[in-house]
């Protein structure tokens, strides 16, 4: 496509003129804002941003500026305007090696080039396994610089779970990261026949495999760079990228699939790139933030925050050194924006809580006090709040000096401009926690289809057990059965070979359905309750959404999976993992010997800690009027954890509610014939794919209903 | 102790032999006339039931036992009375049985010593760390991380070793035997007391030094799935002798071998 002459055309393309409802807003986002290099963050004036730019590039016109509406040309962008700032860094030997812009950008056009050399063509697919590593982010750049499209995999899937995927996408080229990913391609390679090339980063192992068809990632840069001293092929790469557009695609993603096969999720350049700014507007990134990419490439929010943004930005990613060093390589980097799931706060708190049991008294007191003071007024010193008075004030200075900074520091967070948790629910404990000691967390609730975000928590308005108001330039409703349907400029082009689930998924207006319910509250932020699909209603006709209760149980330390069971049945029932960390630990200090999981999981006093939890849950639930049908009558300990390997979670560590249904069926029929205990024996996989079978004789325990309050009590405002 | 005018080894040529080792302690005799060879660049298993000398014979090749009778031949030089620092200088590293690491010194610091054999600067630079001690340092540490990093410990490099788990150790062991860039490595045990996962890593890291780096390493090893496995030639000892020798295959079907671990009906 020619550069527009108007900025705001390409804007409109995608959006028909008659859906234009806000069209004031619309057209001066769509304008200004999505074509406009970022690069101090000046939000008061976009046009004094502008012109700053032009004074650096000489001749910039609105239309050169629009061009870069590919991840190559912000590459190339970047390379121009901060050559010296580094863009990329990995812990390699104990040192944190960088990269900057302008390295990339040639190592990029290289790579493009070399890649070019083995095959790789506009629209062809290419597969990225492995875990964060620069090579690995460097080629999504490289191959949508020649317009391929980069399919990114989860790199601790099964050899067999990766090529349904690498077949269904119909990839060429594969780029992994090492031997292990190597030798599980090679596993599957008859299911793959057009599968032409592998390349690899870690070379280690790999020495004495036939090279006719495998090659170094370095190797092939190397080559790139030697075709690139000839003008004729320099010519032809720089072709290439003007080439890309940005209605092009520029990635699939897989979802890992609650239910079913993964569905490959096509996003375009526009809707990724505006998806990025979005977040990087509303959170004023710029090129002094630093992230830590350490979240699996092939899931949206890494490559949102880790790839889109960085590109955007212009900010610095960091690759940890391994998968077990996150937690120190975090605390060494001190990332300014923070990306992690729920259980990776729980994780660091409960390794805290554990850990401070065994710091000296005065330590134990001093943190104990401080935490308690924090609790009562950090987040009002966060939020600004008024009414938290001078003595509290200084107290709570006292006790940053003393307990807050040390332990920010210990999380590496001390530098944290904006922290964000999403993907699952979080305990409003755990979410304050953090923002009471001063760790700027917030929520968000985002999608694949939609490039992450739907809603956002605005500073000031940050609560728990929301997840925000609509992000800007995204328009949601509610249908009748309470899910939740979106509109966003970042929304997905559609599902990759499967126009029946496109259809399904997208509404003729561009609405997506996001499979979840929920509903806007008073104050105009948006509660999600669970999929829309799971919310099921008991016999006696009150509601029954199974992962609402779920993760009320996961809010105690102790628990750290649940499924509960109740659609279409007289009470509700619930199966527990419990935490080994947590509960071992508790064990060790209350003289509870144990041999084995197993063991533990069936203590009976570790039931009647459980025990605990459930019944403050079911209190909790029954002072809620919409869900006080859904309290727990009969619960179980699981003998064994749930595991992704075993298909009882997903790659993200879902739970698969009707496999489990279907895996432990006798175990459902004991909570629900009355019988007190019940056998169950499951085949299980170890790490190695080979198979086992445990076998195990569970309790189960009868709880005390409470009574639902039929007046309305907001029990975690309350608080 | 390296001899200044050894001939060069390439693959196969014999890299050490025993011939007629005999050691006794008093009346106890360990080993009885116990021949056989190390190959450049294979993979040797020692293996025999409990007590057969196996431990010994190893003791014997670095140094730490002299053999009462017969003669080791390392490199096409007869060994001499030695200490076991001198055979490690002269190109023989080992593990133990028994992990005996620094247990209050990092990763690091364990690996790091196991490379100071190698360093060449005087004591008086490297107490000051100026001058040659420094840049020689530096390219030690890129050497020392390598390994850290081919051994994939990178997430325990700054934990003291005594807080590690028994598998970890092993592998920190290992780090340290390989910073010595050994002609011959000797494990005694390296899977012992590992789980099946961690025997896995353990033997894919062998075969990796000595496809990687072309090192000789003999072992003792009681797991036979692994030493079937991994071994170029296995030699098996009982009773201080040696009752068979060769490849894998042949060993298994050697009728002696047999009876001694399975017994005989007497």
């Amino acid at each position: 496509m020619v550069a527009p002459p108007l900025p705001t055309l390409e804007g409109h393309d995608r959006i028909p003129p008659i859906t234009l409802v806000k069209s004031n807003r619309h057209d001066r986002n769509k304008g200004a804002a999505p074509h406009r290099p970022r690069h101090r963050g000046n939000e008061a004036d976009p046009h004094a941003d502008r012109h700053a730019v032009s004074r650096e590039e000489t001749s910039v016109t609105a239309a050169e500026d629009s061009r870069e509406d590919t991840f190559p040309k912000l590459l190339t962008r970047n390379a121009r305007i901060r050559p010296q700032r580094t863009a990329f860094r990995h812990k390699d030997l104990g040192i944190w090696q960088s990269w900057t812009w302008a390295q990339v950008h040639d190592i990029v056009r290289a790579y493009a080039c070399g890649l070019q050399a083995l095959g790789l063509q506009r629209g062809g697919k290419i597969a990225i396994i492995g875990y964060n590593r620069p090579h690995l982010y460097w080629t999504i750049a490289a191959a949508q610089w020649l317009g391929a499209i980069p399919i990114p995999v989860y790199a601790d899937s099964v050899a067999e779970e990766m090529a349904y995927v690498l077949a269904h996408a119909e990839v060429t080229h594969a780029v992994v990261q090492d031997q292990e990913q190597v030798d599980k391609l090679l596993a599957v390679s008859d299911q793959l026949p057009r599968m032409d090339h592998v390349l690899y980063d870690e070379p280690k192992g790999l020495r004495d495999y036939d090279h006719s068809r495998l090659h170094s990632i370095t190797s092939v840069i190397e080559e790139g760079r030697a075709r690139l001293a000839d003008a004729g092929e320099a010519g032809k790469i720089e072709r290439e990228l003007q080439n890309g557009k940005g209605s092009d695609l520029a990635i699939i993603l897989y979802t890992s699939g609650t239910t079913g096969r993964p569905k490959g999720v096509m996003l375009t350049s526009d809707a990724v790139i505006a998806a990025a700014r979005i977040g990087c507007d509303f959170d004023k990134l710029d090129e002094t933030d630093e992230i830590l990419a350490y979240l699996p490439i092939a899931w949206v929010g890494d490559h949102i925050f880790s790839y889109a943004q960085a590109f955007l930005a212009g900010l610095c990613v960091n690759c940890p050194e391994s998968p077990e060093t996150v937690a120190e390589d975090r605390r060494e980097v001190g990332a300014t924006y923070v990306f992690a799931p729920p259980r990776i706060f729980e994780s660091i708190l409960t390794l805290t809580m554990v850990r401070i049991e065994d710091a000296s008294a005065l330590k134990r007191r001093m943190f104990h006090f401080f935490i308690r003071h924090a609790n009562k007024v950090g987040e009002k010193i966060l939020n600004g709040e008024p009414g938290v008075g001078a003595w509290d004030r200084l107290l709570w200075q006292v006790g940053n000096v003393l307990v807050y900074a040390p332990l920010r520091n210990r999380f590496g967070m001390t530098r944290v401009k904006v922290g964000y948790t999403a993907g699952e629910a979080i305990g409003p404990e755990i979410f304050r926690f953090y923002r009471s000691i001063g760790v700027n967390l917030k929520q968000l609730y985002g999608q694949t289809e939609a490039s992450v975000y739907i809603t956002m928590q605005p500073d000031g308005e940050i609560r728990a057990d929301t997840v925000g108001r609509p992000a800007p330039e995204v328009e949601i409703r509610i249908a009748d059965n309470g899910e939740v349907l979106y509109r966003s400029p970042g929304v997905f082009v559609g599902y990759y070979k499967d126009d029946e689930k496109t259809a399904e998924t997208k509404t003729p207006d561009g609405f997506v359905h996001s499979g979840d319910a929920g509903f806007f509250d008073a104050n105009g932020h948006l509660k999600i309750i669970d999929r829309a699909k799971d919310v099921g209603k008991m016999r006696d006709g009150s509601l029954f959404p199974p992962k609402y209760v779920e993760n009320k149980l996961k809010f105690y330390p102790n628990i750290k999976e649940a499924v509960c069971f109740g659609d279409g049945k007289d009470y509700v029932s619930a199966f527990v993992n419990i935490d080994l960390v947590a509960v071992s630990n508790w064990a060790e200090r209350n003289g509870v010997t144990y041999a084995s999981y197993q063991e533990l999981a069936g203590h009976p006093r570790v039931y009647e800690m459980i025990e605990k939890h459930v019944d403050e849950v079911n209190r909790s639930l029954s002072s809620e009027p919409r869900m006080g049908g859904a309290q727990i009558k009969r619960f179980l300990i699981l003998h064994k954890e749930l595991d992704a390997d075993d298909g009882e979670l997903t790659r993200t560590q879902k739970v698969r509610r009707g496999f489990i249904a279907e895996r432990y069926a006798p175990l459902i029929q004991a909570l629900y014939d009355g019988s007190s205990e019940a056998d169950i024996s499951t085949e299980v996989t170890f790490e190695d794919g080979r198979k086992g079978v445990i076998s195990a004789r569970v309790k189960i325990r009868d709880m005390e209903l409470y009574p639902v309050q039929e007046t309305a009590t907001l029990p975690e405002a309350a608080e | 102790m390296r001899a200044p005018d050894h001939p060069v080894l390439s693959k196969g040529d014999v890299l050490l032999a025993v011939e007629n080792v005999s050691l006794g302690f008093g009346g106890v005799k360990a080993l009885t006339d116990v021949s056989f060879d190390i190959r450049k660049s294979e993979i040797r298993a020692i293996i025999g039931p409990n007590g057969a000398g196996k431990t010994s014979m190893l003791n014997c090749i670095n140094g730490f036992y002299y053999p009462t009778e017969g003669r080791i031949t390392f490199k096409g030089v007869k060994r001499p009375k030695m200490r076991p620092y001198e055979a490690a200088r002269g190109g023989i590293a080992r593990t133990f049985q028994n992990v005996a690491l620094f247990k209050s010194m990092s990763t690091l610091d364990n690996i790091m010593a196991g490379r100071s054999i190698r360093m060449r600067s005087n004591f008086f630079w490297q107490l000051f760390r100026h001058g040659p001690a420094m840049k020689e340092e530096v390219e030690h540490r890129r050497f020392v991380e390598e390994i850290i990093d081919f051994l994939e410990i990178q997430h325990i490099r700054k934990t003291p070793v005594g807080r590690l788990p028994y598998g970890l150790q092993k592998r920190v062991e290992l780090g340290r035997a390989l910073a010595m860039e050994p002609d011959l490595l000797l494990l005694d045990e390296p899977m012992a007391g590992m789980n099946l996962e961690e025997k896995e890593d353990m033997s894919r890291f062998i075969l990796e030094v000595n496809q990687q780096y072309g090192t000789t390493i003999a072992l003792i090893e009681h797991d036979m799935g692994v030493v079937m496995d991994l071994s170029d030639r296995v030699v098996v000892l009982e009773y201080g002798r040696k009752i068979a020798d060769g490849t894998p295959d042949e060993v298994k079907r050697d009728q002696r071998v047999i009876d001694a671990y399975l017994g005989v009906a007497h």
